[in-house]
């Protein structure tokens, strides 16, 4: 017998000795259920209130947040990396949005395309969306926005859509399984919180572990 | 399979208590970890209402995880990964090796996961010739110190900086001795520059995984420094290691239990990473691994669905328990002598390594219940605690001695007197057996554990005055 057999059938031997298999598999959770059941946390719906909660739930996991019109994202980004002494040059994938919002910016920002081996100080992304519930970002895996540029640079820049923040996780898992189709993910969903941060010695809390020591967050509103 | 010294359970007990520097250690669980979960709890109005529903989904998976195995499975390999089934630690620990082996892997980073503990997977890796290299900060300390975690979330949880420091000093051999290192911040950045390298060279990179969802067949891992990211993402090769209890249903049942998970474990609202993968790097996918390896450990679990201990197999391992527990309070992870410590460890110790080695530590309880209150999952801690004691005497492996103990430790730990007798006899012991630098390398009836541990001989003080202390400070805790 295979390990995968001996350890089905020791399972099965366990919770359903004389299971109907087809019956149980008719009580097996789907997605409608699991929304349907779930508990959500109860926010305020107006679209300013759930962005004010988001940048306040970001500031509180120490991330930064700035809101900035469309025309005004190569700037602020030029300002950030002044104000925290740091070059100008930024690293993004293909992200056709960002493309848009610093297309006519290379003067003030030298900008390089693709993943990044850990030399690039600065990685630029743009997130599918936020949850206003805990401040937190969704970013895809993909050659628009490369994983790694979430992870390797010390400084992480990410811009998102003021329309793109919802209250909860559950929104915005639907909003991805319309995109992908149900059942299938992107290869990388990072739902991140701030910065990274150990607390490992003696539990003293430091921004800036094995991840980015900065996240700035640029909310784009029209 | 790691050492076990949980037969010397009394033994180390007795040490941990006149050990001064892990007691101050210590000290951070007392107060940290309790007031951040406390705010936590205080700032979400939902939070019983999601435990209760983390609960629910929990039980629905126990009670038809057959099936979602075979779900979860079917969408792994249709993304492109492979799922390998592993019945016991060394069948795992075989898998891995045969994957590493496959591209001639010399050098394998770890993101943290008690899993890879419970299957002595470092062992296995070393001994075939494959460096393993821990990168959380905390599972990196203990790697230089030869240690093993002495809490389930904050694996260094026992040391202070200057055992760090010194640590530092003494492997990374390359940097000049007299930099400074005198703060938590200097060291994590040292250990940052450190293990950047490993990241970028290592061949293979190996994860647990917090949740297993059946719907996409995605690994999650909830994390906060970035190392398991890093590890997963960088080498040719990633592979999950995670028990067959990991899985979830659907992306909703995992939020759910996201919700309870950080605020149970360190007080954040969220963990900083949590990290959907699924399957291996994609057509125009610029990074991320090219193969991506499940391995699904059984390991005894099986064994325990359709028992008293089946609601076990819920625990999300958030450590809320242990940071509650007086008992962990006043020993620390070690003593416990095997891979969980405190009372999640208390009953599934036994369950996974047998009651004759660890029949000792349901008897480690007050049966105060805090576990209880405080557990995520509603997992009834205590009362499994009494079970394995029934079975151990049902066994007759109980001693006359330790049929005494039964009601010992619970007894001894609301007696004041008693716990400074046994405190300061030890301490004294100690500091004789200490010889002339009083540092102690091995004790006749706890080598298992001191030689994890180059313990400081106890200067004559007993624990008591800092258990009084504590007990004043925790009065208004919960
Ligand atoms: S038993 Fe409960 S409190 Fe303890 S680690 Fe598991 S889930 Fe957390």
């Amino acid at each position: 017998m295979s390990q995968r057999e001996e350890i089905l059938s020791k399972v099965r031997a366990a919770i359903a000795p004389n299971g109907n298999h087809d019956e149980r598999r008719k009580n097996l959770r789907t997605a409608a259920i699991a929304k349907a059941d779930g508990i959500i946390p109860k926010l305020p719906e107006s679209k300013k209130a759930i962005q004010a909660r988001f940048e306040e739930r970001a500031v509180k996991a120490d991330a930064t947040v700035v809101f900035s019109k469309p025309r005004e994202v190569a700037n602020n980004i030029a300002k950030y990396l002044r104000e925290h002494n740091l070059p100008s040059a930024i690293r993004t994938g293909d992200d056709k949005r960002l493309k848009t919002l610093l297309r006519g910016y290379e003067s003030l920002l030298e900008i390089s395309h693709g993943r990044t081996y850990g030399d690039d100080m600065v990685g630029v992304s743009h997130a599918l969306g936020g949850v206003a519930e805990t401040g937190t970002l969704f970013m895809e895996s993909g050659k628009d926005n490369p994983t790694t540029l979430n992870f390797l640079p010390e400084t992480h820049i990410v811009v998102i859509n003021a329309d793109d923040i919802e209250t909860s996780y559950e929104n915005l898992l639907e909003k991805l399984r319309d995109k992908y189709g149900a059942g299938e993910m992107p290869r990388v969903l990072n739902m991140i919180t701030g910065p990274s941060r150990s607390a490992d010695i003696e539990q003293t809390l430091i921004l800036g572990a094995h991840g980015p020591l900065r996240l700035h967050i640029i909310i784009v509103r029209k | 399979m790691v050492e076990i010294t949980s037969p010397e359970f009394k033994a180390n007990a007795r040490l941990a208590m006149g050990d001064g520097q892990l007691q101050q250690a210590l000290g951070h669980v007392r107060t940290n970890f309790i007031n951040k979960r406390a705010e936590a709890k205080a700032n979400l109005d939902e939070f019983d209402e999601l435990r209760d529903s983390a609960t629910a989904i929990k039980d629905h998976v126990l009670e038809h995880l057959d099936l979602y195995l075979e779900k979860y499975e079917e969408k792994v390999i249709a993304s492109g990964g492979h799922v390998h089934w592993a019945a016991t630690a060394d069948d795992a620990c075989k898998q891995i090796l045969d994957i590493c082996r496959s591209v001639g892997a010399k050098s394998v980073t770890k993101g943290k996961s008690m899993i890879s503990e419970e299957i002595a997977l470092n062992d296995a890796l070393s001994a075939a010739g494959i460096e393993p290299v821990e990168t959380d900060l905390g599972e990196y300390i203990i790697q230089l110190r030869g240690e093993h975690p002495s809490h389930i979330i904050a694996p260094a949880v026992h040391l202070n900086m200057d055992q760090v420091r010194d640590d530092f000093i003494k492997h990374h051999t390359h940097l000049p001795a007299d930099r400074p290192l005198n703060e938590p911040e200097t060291l994590l950045r040292e250990a940052r520059a450190i293990l950047r390298e490993k990241f970028l060279n290592a061949d293979v990179g190996i994860t647990g995984a917090n949740f297993l969802i059946a719907e996409t067949g995605t690994s999650v891992i909830v994390t906060n420094e970035g190392n398991g990211d890093l590890t997963q993402t960088l080498p040719k090769i990633h592979i999950v290691i995670a028990s067959i209890e990991k899985i979830v249903p659907t992306l909703e049942d995992m939020s759910q239990i996201v919700r309870v998970l950080a605020r149970s474990a360190t007080g954040q609202d969220m963990s900083v990473y949590t990290t959907l993968s699924t399957g291996p790097r994609r057509e125009d996918d610029p990074d991320g691994p090219e193969e991506y390896h499940v391995v699904l450990l059984d390991n005894g679990r099986s064994s325990m669905l359709g028992t008293e201990f089946q609601d076990m197999l819920r625990c999300i391992r958030c450590g809320a328990c242990m940071n509650h527990c007086p008992v962990y309070h006043a020993i620390g992870g070690h003593a416990y002598g095997w891979v969980y410590p405190g009372p999640m460890g208390a009953v599934l110790s036994p369950s996974l390594i047998g009651v004759d080695k660890a029949g000792h530590l349901p008897n480690a309880s007050t049966f105060c219940g805090r576990c209880e209150d405080v557990c995520p999952m509603h997992i009834p801690l205590p009362k499994m605690m009494r079970h394995w004691r029934e079975r151990e005497f049902e066994k007759h492996l109980s001693p006359m001695t330790q049929r005494a103990s039964i009601r010992g430790w619970a007894w001894v730990a609301k007696r004041p007197f008693l716990y400074r007798m046994m405190a300061s006899a030890s301490a004294r012991f100690l500091w004789l057996l200490g010889g002339v630098n009083h540092r102690i390398k091995s004790l006749p009836f706890a080598w298992g554990w001191t030689r994890h541990r180059d313990m400081p001989a106890p200067e004559g003080s007993t624990f008591m005055s800092q258990w009084r202390e504590r007990q004043a400070r925790d009065a208004g805790d919960l």
